[in-house]
């Protein structure tokens, strides 16, 4: 078989035009970067490519060409089309340079630049393409970007080219949108020829963004700023110690810098009438290469609002999640009750392959005079896409075919009726604000447990609508753009084609039937690609979960680590105290001393949040003069009358299913040493706070104090170190933000019964939560007070509580702690 | 007037509702029309002088056994064995059976100038006692003399070296009881006999052995052959323990055992109505009954458990009998048969039961889905003579919400049996072989039944060994009013009311069943003809 007849485009007069030619790109990682590359090595066979690829935080440039281009499902034809041959193809024909187009001159070493000065045409695609990148990111991107490109390749050819050979055709890709701020034709020209915009000095705006940044940077580090940041990140974790607070705080300022530059992107931006900074910094980046140019040709393609492949490689191919996807699984998830628009106004949108079959023939085209040529590839003017259908559309096949909510319910999609856009933005502001007052008050109540990731998905549901509310501030401009995108220069070209050429590569939008295009393309791909429930059913979270518990429960060598109070008993060290001060008195001295411990709660409460040792210093102070052999025989009583009556079941079992597995387990809790004395055997070793003792009684004074917050953490890794094992092998079990750095320095985190803060921390993290409840037929009491009669304990055997010897007590001492 | 006979009442359209026990709680329900009510005797008349009878009973002993005072002498070694805190049900309101017996046994031993003297609650596998359950048992003259003293013990069957072996049966059993029992110069054994599973030599052999020779006796293939294990002589549980007996008899050991009968009168006053037939209540009964109703369902659970649990039985004394251990049980089961034997003829397609808030594993503590199960299919099932009241393949239906709790401090291993084995299944064969000694031998199980209130890690398996028989002859097993989801992993049916149930019940025994009601407590035997 001849390769024309493999080959799509092999034989078209473009891929002879392109044959032996050698093509620069960058932005291949991208969305439309991925398809041109799969496009030009699937159907111009002759030609070579040169990606300029910047180089990751893990991956080399050349593996993320392998991994983030090559192994994309958009290869999947080509791989499949050429069987053994695609690796030995895609080495021949495929060089990687590593680039950034964000730093001057490319950030090429002297091999790239000698590359890269042999290549006969550079197609200039990286962009930040994300509507609210911070403004100076946005700006060295697409606004410095496709000069420094220009100049780059200026500089490659006076040095390394021979002086007689032609400079290498410059395609730069824009959008459309450049030239969107008005009602009406919108030509293919230049920015700088457009009647209608107010065009700045791009020099001037580039500094002001680089300023911009180190402004709101400093200002960041303001006091009161810091303080309100601290404060934010107080709320956030709680009392999970110094160090974690630091440096939640410091990743918080460093959101709020973005956040700023966010900002001003966009309020510049819509100052000088653009929807947002992404089309203003393009715009401002086609000025600057027009002035920057130099003699290179430069062709410039501004495609509208690009989604998913008609046809090539295969129909619905996508690549990211990307403008109108996440607007559409909003909507279909029923967050977005409203969205602005002009029913009848056009949404002007270009499947991906259409644009790169424009590209390649651009490139093929070669370029046309000195000035740079302008083609624009988009639908509204040739075949429009009115607003109102694709609404009508998406609601008709939502509703045919619902998404399904963690309950396995089908959502039914929301009616729009196109309000204004100032009316959805007040809507939704007001609604997240709402929710955001009552995220602050829930969060401040004392609950743990369901009631508390109830709380947490309280944050959810006001990040779902904070992000709606961006969607609508985003892209709202989108679905209100008057402007018609002429496309006349485009179709020229493509009418200068021939039939095979027009067949191979065809880029007339007339072809696109919308209907067919977003119910049978486009939105199948878009919920497949969102990974949303569309089958009712149970919920797909519980085998996450177990997974999780399977994963913790191997058989490999694992260090668990528990904490006691709220992870394996509902109970604390004060319930003890009373309980074991209580057994000896008379059953109205029991009642008094117990309720002047509960008047006392609030107070010991606010102690123990503040500092947990200090709390335990102060507390244990109580027990001064209390006679050592008597409360060592009764915290025996106290461990089945107390202790085991508010244990959880499921946490002891999962502690013993540790120990089956042959795992090490450690208690780290502020109990003293008697109390935990009956849990012994199950854990290989405890590490609790122990009291002085002098002439037979307490002195009140710890001679050891547990590790509390970092403390525990190392404790946990230095353990886990003396069994051989490392941070991977570690389990950690804890309620409470205070032991987030012992979390989060575990391989497998569990929080358990969480408390609301540690609730929402878990659920980002996508940490397992484990809701551990007391045994339902035990003895309820209010008071934690001996109830039984005092008798002597002779019933019990002494060599039923004598050391097993197969644990240790131990307890890190003061200098250690 | 002598008390009247138990009674098998036939359903006609002149019955009342019957009364059903539901937890703790009641239900009145219509049964068809030709269904049998099987009513308990009325409590026989209790003993005039008890103390004068257990006196008696010391120093006239039956079978080969000296009076006890001839047996004691200065310097002897003297051990007194009691029944835990399973029996009776309810606990008897002061002053207990065993501390009227123990006191008479300790003015004996004074009197022969013992001063060597151990108390031991022969607990088996069951949970320690509490010093204020031992105090209720014993009285407090006896507690406080011997508690302070480290002379008041709980049997450990899992401390080695309070134990001893003495050897194996012909059938290869492994005799190993309490090592202070065995090496004393007397074993008093002061029983209770509520049923007639108690007493014998099942006292000694099961209530102050170890595992390793409870094991021989506790497992299916016994529970299957003992039909019933309530009938001695039909009863491989007894049979084995027998063997056991005679060879703790064979090594020496002196046994003199004084076991005890109770009546019928289960429940005080306020509760009158529990022990008469409904049709013959009084306005005061009605009044009672609708009154206490009405109360417990605006009661919460827990605390209607409470209210249930703080009950204090009238049970009085019908019998002592001391001496040699078989002479004196065949005594004890005239006695017990006396008061609880009712002759039922033939058997019916249903039983229907309604279960009570008590079983002997949980007392002060709540009836989790193991014990309802135990208590209807092991117990309740089991109390007859001759065959079961319902034909092989027949359905048992019984009332109880069957709440999924657990007493965490009581039954451990039960939450993990109900979670872990239950939930694979509930064969008990196949339990028996895959689980049993995982649990047994469970280190953290025996550390709660050495040092807390726990049963014994095994001690669920042998509950659901109970039921072995009852789930072998039984078609369907279905629970009215209980926890749907508890209910079913027993693996039995879930119904929301008695009318459901029998039209389930059809399914497997056809139209037009035959039922039985067992009308209890208070507890009785039907001899089944």
């Amino acid at each position: 078989m001849s390769v024309e007849a493999l080959v799509p485009g092999a034989g078209t007069m473009i891929a002879d035009s392109l044959a032996g030619k050698r093509i620069a790109i960058t932005g291949a990682t991208g969305f439309l970067g991925t398809a041109l590359v799969e496009r030009l090595l699937r159907t111009v066979p002759g030609c070579e490519l040169v990606l300029l690829v910047r180089p990751g935080r893990r991956l080399s440039a050349t593996e993320r060409t392998a991994r983030e281009i090559i192994r994309n499902d958009c290869f999947d034809r080509l791989r499949s089309e050429l069987g053994d041959a695609f690796p030995e193809q895609i080495a021949s024909r495929v060089a990687t340079i590593a680039g950034d187009v964000g730093s001057d001159g490319l950030g090429l070493d002297a091999e790239g630049r000698a590359r890269l000065a042999t290549c006969d045409i550079v197609v200039h695609s990286a962009a930040t393409v994300s509507f609210d990148a911070p403004l100076d990111g946005a700006v060295e991107v697409n606004l410095l970007g496709p000069s420094r490109v220009a100049q780059t390749l200026l500089d490659v050819a006076r040095e390394l080219r021979p002086s007689d050979a032609p400079l290498p055709h410059l395609v730069g890709v824009s959008t459309a949108y450049v030239n969107s701020g008005h009602h009406g034709d919108a030509a293919e020209e230049l920015v700088t020829e457009s009647r209608y915009l107010a065009l700045p000095d791009w020099k001037g705006e580039v500094a002001a963004a680089r300023r911009a940044r180190s402004d709101a940077d400093a200002e960041s580090r303001a006091p009161s700023r810091l303080a309100e940041l601290r404060k934010a990140a107080r709320h956030e974790l709680g009392a999970a110690g110094t160090a974690l607070l630091a440096e939640r705080t410091e990743k918080l300022r460093e959101e709020w810098v973005d956040d700023t530059l966010v900002e001003l992107g966009r309020s510049r931006a819509q100052a000088l009438g653009w929807p947002d900074a992404y089309a203003y910094t393009k715009s401002l980046g086609e000025m600057a290469l027009a002035e920057t140019r130099g003699a290179l040709p430069v062709s410039i393609v501004r495609p509208s609002i690009v989604e998913s492949a008609l046809a090539e490689p295969r129909p619905g191919w996508i690549r990211g999640f990307r403008m109108a996807e996440p607007v559409i699984i909003s909507y279909a998830r029923g967050l977005l009750k409203q969205f602005p628009g002009v029913p009848e106004g056009v949404v002007d949108v270009i499947p991906v392959d259409l644009v790169c079959a424009a590209i390649i023939a651009v490139c093929a085209h070669g370029p046309e005079g000195a000035e740079p040529t302008i083609y624009q590839i988009a639908s509204g003017v040739r075949n429009p896409l009115r607003y109102g259908t694709l609404v009508d559309l998406c609601e008709q096949w939502f509703t045919e075919r619902p998404l399904y909510d963690a309950k396995g319910q089908p959502i039914v999609v929301p009616t729009w009726s196109f309000p204004g856009r100032g009316k959805v933005q007040g809507e939704l502001r007001r609604a997240a604000k709402g929710l955001r007052a009552a995220e602050r008050i829930v969060s401040m109540l004392p609950v743990r447990g369901e009631l508390a990731e109830k709380v947490s998905a309280l944050e959810e549901k006001r990040v779902l609508a904070e992000r709606a509310l961006g969607y609508v501030e985003l892209y709202g401009a989108y679905s209100e753009t008057e402007a018609r995108f002429r496309i006349d220069r485009t179709l020229e070209l493509y009418e200068s084609l021939d039939e095979l050429d027009q067949k191979a590569f065809c880029f007339d939008p007339a072809i696109v039937d919308w209907e067919r295009y977003v119910t049978e393309v486009h939105l199948p791909s878009v919920v497949d690609h969102a990974r949303v429930r569309t089958s009712p059913g149970k919920r797909v979270s519980a085998s996450r979960e177990e997974r999780a518990r399977k994963a913790i429960l191997s058989s490999e060598p694992r260090c668990a680590v528990f904490d006691l109070e709220q992870t394996l008993i509902n109970s604390n060290v004060v319930e003890s105290y009373a309980w074991l001060a209580t057994r000896h008195l008379s059953p109205i001295r029991r009642a008094q001393l117990a309720l002047e411990l509960a008047a006392e709660g609030p107070r010991l409460l606010a102690v123990d949040r503040r500092d947990r040792s200090d709390f335990l210093r102060s507390f244990y102070r109580r027990y001064e003069g209390a006679p050592v052999e008597r409360i060592r025989s009764d915290a025996w009583e106290l461990f089945s009358d107390l202790i085991l009556t508010r244990s959880f079941p499921d946490g002891l079992q999962r502690v013993r299913e540790h120990r089956a597995l042959g795992h090490k387990t450690l208690l780290i809790t502020g109990a003293l040493d008697f109390v935990v004395a009956p849990l012994e055997p199950l854990f290989d070793e405890i590490v609790c706070a122990r009291l002085g003792e002098k002439d037979g009684k307490f002195t009140g004074e710890m001679v050891a104090t547990p590790p509390t917050g970092e403390a525990r953490a190392i404790l946990m890794e230095q353990w886990a170190a003396s069994f051989g094992l490392g941070r991977d092998s570690t389990v950690a079990y804890a309620d409470s933000t205070s032991d987030l750095p012992m979390l989060e320095a575990a391989g497998y985190p569990v929080a358990v019964n969480p408390e609301s803060k540690l609730a929402a921390v878990a659920r980002k993290r996508g940490w397992l939560v484990e809701q551990w409840a007391q045994a339902s037929g035990g003895p309820r009491r209010r008071l934690a007070v001996s109830t039984r009669t005092v008798g002597p304990r002779t019933t019990l055997s002494a060599s039923a509580i004598a050391p097993s010897g197969a644990s240790r007590v131990t307890s890190a001492r003061r200098g250690e702690a | 007037m002598s008390p009247r006979p138990g009674f098998v009442l036939e359903v006609d359209r002149s019955t009342p509702p019957t009364l059903f026990w539901h937890g703790e709680g009641f239900r009145l329900e219509r049964l068809p029309v030709g269904s049998r009510v099987i009513y308990p005797p009325e409590p026989v008349a209790p003993l005039a002088d008890p103390e004068a009878a257990i006196r008696q009973a010391l120093e006239h002993p039956v079978g080969d056994s000296a009076p006890l005072s001839a047996l004691l002498h200065p310097g002897s070694k003297l051990t007194i064995a009691f029944d835990d805190i399973s029996l009776p049900l309810p606990p008897m309101r002061p002053p207990d059976v065993r501390q009227r017996v123990i006191e008479a046994v300790l003015d004996t031993a004074a009197a022969a100038g013992v001063d060597d003297v151990v108390l031991i609650a022969a607990l088996a596998l069951h949970r320690r006692m509490t010093d204020d359950e031992l105090r209720h048992a014993l009285g407090s003259r006896v507690f406080d003399a011997f508690a302070p003293h480290g002379l008041l013990l709980q049997h450990d069957a899992e401390d080695p070296s309070g134990l001893v072996h003495l050897g194996m049966t012909e059938q290869g059993e492994d005799v190993e009881i309490n090592r202070r029992a065995a090496e004393s110069d007397v074993l008093v054994y002061v029983n209770i006999n509520l049923v007639a599973m108690d007493g014998g030599h099942k006292s000694v052999a099961t209530g102050l052995a170890s595992y390793k020779s409870i094991r021989h006796h506790h497992n299916v293939r016994t529970m299957q052959h003992s039909r019933s294990f309530m009938d001695r002589h039909n009863s491989e549980l007894h049979t084995s323990n027998w063997r056991m007996g005679q060879l703790i008899a064979k090594a020496g050991v002196k046994i003199f055992q004084i076991e005890t009968t109770l009546n019928l009168d289960t429940f005080p006053s306020q509760f009158g109505f529990l022990q008469k037939r409904e049709w013959e209540w009084s306005l005061k009964d009605r009044a009672a009954f609708h009154t206490t109703r009405a109360a417990l369902d605006r009661t919460p659970p827990a605390m209607a458990r409470q209210i249930f649990q703080s009950i204090r039985s009238p049970h009085a004394l019908t019998s002592v009998q001391a001496g040699e251990v078989e002479a004196v049980h065949d005594l004890t089961l005239a006695n017990v048969h006396r008061q609880q034997l009712v002759e039922v003829q033939g058997q019916a397609d249903i039983l229907t039961m309604g279960l009570p808030y008590i079983s002997p594993y949980n007392v002060n503590s709540i009836l989790n889905p193991i014990l309802v199960a135990c208590l209807g299919l092991g117990y309740f099932f089991n109390l007859y003579r001759g065959k079961p009241l319902v034909r092989e393949g027949g359905v048992c239906i019984m009332s109880h919400p069957t709440p999924w709790a657990f007493n965490p401090v009581h039954h451990p291993s039960y939450i993990d049996f109900f979670e872990q084995v239950l939930a694979e299944t509930t064969d008990p064969i196949e339990i028996e072989a895959k689980f049993e000694e995982s649990f047994a031998t469970d280190p953290w199980y025996i550390h709660l039944y050495r040092t807390s209130y726990a049963y014994h890690g095994v001690h669920p398996f042998y509950m659901w060994y109970w039921c072995a028989h009852a789930l072998q002859h039984l078609g369907q097993v279905i629970i009215v009013g209980g926890d749907r989801a508890a209910v079913r992993r027993l693996g039995f049916k879930p119904a929301s009311t008695l009318a459901d149930a029998l039209e389930m019940a059809e399914d497997v025994v056809g139209r037009d069943p035959t039922i039985t009601h067992v009308h209890n407590p208070p507890l009785f035997i039907s001899d089944v003809r």
